[in-house]
């Protein structure tokens, strides 16, 4: 008894859709941690909170939300619809979109940490030593950050994988499409095939330990700014 | 010619100076912490931005709030040395000193790196981990790194006072080698009155965000009317030129500035013409009605009382004296000033006990 072709299908569809969200995130998720990291506007609490909650709700929440907007009555419906693109809803896309609002705070938080332990000052020298806000981005914050950027992608990811509430609310249950590999374990436990659902559930347990390994023992050594 | 006028306000510190500075040499920009010469040389850095200011470095203007003119301090050509030498770490040695260089057009450059490692004497360090270097290595190379962008203004921030005496004593050095080797105009932010003596050509004094003097050292440290004259470290600066060498008593005549009066310092052999820079402190100079007397005292010079002050004590007094020209401290007891009967215009003699060789 092994893994059938309908679960390597999920798992691909998985790894597909968290790669996809992490470098979504990675790209829309610097500039706001940068912005969060180095603003003093008051609008900085509320963002804050804002990126902040998908830890808290519970993820039927968000799908619910979602379902209502991207459906072809919400407002993102309705443009999508304008644009000839239909609705995103039980497709892909709209699992994407669900996982970037889902996943944000696992790749913000660390970049927004990371960011703040820089601190002012290598800008400032940067800056004193000719280099322009892209140049530093890309010459001094990237490579301070770097820790910061691997434990963002890495905790996206994995998060990403472990989905479940917010793909069941907006995108259901089609394979190929949106039978991700919680969905499948679901549908496993539901059809009573303990032994499929035990080989999906090991393999996650397996990933999930071996993703928290690497972020844990490659935080042994920290740069020092001197 | 430098030209800054700055108003900012924060919370509780408010800075309004308008300065006119030498385009050469080095300017101490003098006070106690709180007295906005940081928040000046960030100021002109564009580090901060005051609300109204305008900065022209020689004929460059870098804002005119007026204007609407903010050059941002990456277009500025300046180079900046913070108080901690604030090295990159994912760089090593060599590619923090290229950080600037690299962003220089190749004809702007005026300072290379054979140059400046020989300057600030790093070049065995250049394969080093910024990490594992000494505070006072680390600065040098900071100093190094500034120096590499060929900046038409140095500005450097206290750059000595994150570092213990040892560390201090061994950077002075290359301080003074920037000075003399190099055209570059240097502000230099500090409250120690001894660097400032031992550094600057020029000085401005600052408290509370407001500049209370501005001018060539020796005047501006014996001027009466500052805070600067109070205190045990009262004293003057001098800048002579060596005229000879006795080897025998290994005694250097130094030539005080336009006139014929000369001092005489213990200090090794130096050629004559040279410049040196002294230190007389007003607590070394002693007052006394005749010329010719024996004395182990070295030093003694026809002086013209200028004007008295009340020293930090009850007991003392400071005399601002002429000599020829060049300013000079007496701190001397009330008694003896009332026995010498000092007034200004009297014609004295000031016998000096000490003189520091500050470089």
């Amino acid at each position: 008894m092994t893994l059938s072709s309908a679960d390597y299908s999920a798992i691909w569809l998985t790894l597909k859709l968290a790669s996809l969200t992490t470098v979504i995130l990675l790209v829309i998720g610097t500039p706001i941690a940068l912005w969060l990291s180095r603003t003093r506007s008051w609008l900085r609490s509320p963002v804050g909170a804002i990126v902040a909650l998908p830890l808290v709700l519970p993820p039927t929440v968000i799908g619910f939300y979602l379902l209502l907007a991207l459906g072809p009555n919400g407002w993102i419906g309705q443009l999508t619809q304008s644009l000839g693109l239909g609705t995103l809803t039980f497709s892909f896309a709209g699992l994407v979109i669900g996982s970037v609002l889902y996943s944000m705070p696992f790749v913000i938080q660390p970049l927004q940490n990371a960011f703040s332990a820089i601190g002012t000052r290598p800008l400032e020298v940067a800056a004193t030593l000719r280099a322009n806000p892209w140049d530093t981005f890309f010459s001094v914050i990237v490579p301070l950050a770097r820790p910061g950027f691997i434990t963002a992608a890495i905790l996206g990811f994995a998060h990403t994988v472990g989905e479940f509430g917010v793909v069941l609310m907006i995108g259901g249950n089609i394979p190929d499409k949106t039978r991700v590999v919680s969905v499948q374990i679901y549908d496993h436990v539901e059809a009573m095939e303990y032994a499929q659902a035990h080989w999906l559930a090991g393999a996650m347990l397996v990933f999930s330990f071996v993703v928290l390994l690497a972020l844990y023992s490659s935080r042994k050594t920290k740069a020092v700014w001197s | 010619m430098i030209h800054t006028r700055l108003k900012l306000n924060y919370s509780g510190f408010s800075l309004d100076v308008d300065l006119q500075l030498p385009g050469r040499g080095v300017t101490a920009l003098y006070g106690h912490s709180g007295s906005g010469k940081t928040t000046c040389l960030r100021c002109i850095a564009g580090l901060e931005q005051a609300e109204q200011g305008f900065i022209q470095i020689n004929d460059e203007v870098w804002q005119d709030s007026d204007k609407r003119i903010f050059v941002p301090p990456h277009k500025r050509a300046l180079g900046y040395v913070f108080q901690e030498a604030s090295l990159f770490p994912h760089l090593s040695v060599q590619a923090n000193l290229e950080f600037g260089l690299r962003r220089i057009p190749r004809q702007q450059r005026r300072v290379d790196m054979a140059h400046a490692t020989e300057l600030l004497g790093i070049g065995h360090l250049l394969d080093r981990d910024p990490q594992n270097l000494s505070g006072g290595e680390r600065q040098r190379i900071g100093i190094a790194r500034a120096l590499l962008t060929s900046p038409k203004l140095l500005l450097m921030d206290e750059p000595l006072a994150a570092l213990d005496t040892q560390r201090k004593n061994e950077i002075l050095p290359y301080l003074q080698r920037l000075h003399d080797e190099l055209d570059i105009p240097v502000l230099y932010v500090s409250h120690s009155q001894d660097e400032v003596a031992r550094l600057a050509d020029h000085l401005v004094l600052l408290s509370d965000g407001k500049a209370l003097a501005s001018g060539p050292i020796g005047e501006t440290l014996a001027r009466l009317d500052l805070p600067l004259a109070l205190g045990d470290d009262a004293g003057v600066v001098i800048e002579g030129h060596v005229s000879a060498y006795d080897a025998d008593y290994q005694l250097l005549t130094l030539q005080l500035p336009n006139t014929e009066l000369s001092i005489r310092v213990a200090h090794s052999p130096m050629a004559e013409g040279q410049a040196l820079r002294c230190k007389v402190q007003a607590r070394d100079v002693s007052l006394s009605l005749q010329g010719v007397e024996q004395s182990s005292i070295l030093n003694r010079l026809p002086v013209t009382v200028i004007s008295e002050i009340g020293a930090d004590n009850a007991a003392h007094v400071l005399i601002r004296l002429n000599a020829a020209g060049t300013p000079l401290l007496a701190r001397i007891t009330r008694y003896s000033r009332d026995q010498l009967g000092v007034h200004p215009g009297q014609q004295l003699w000031a016998q000096i006990k000490a003189v520091a060789v500050l470089a």
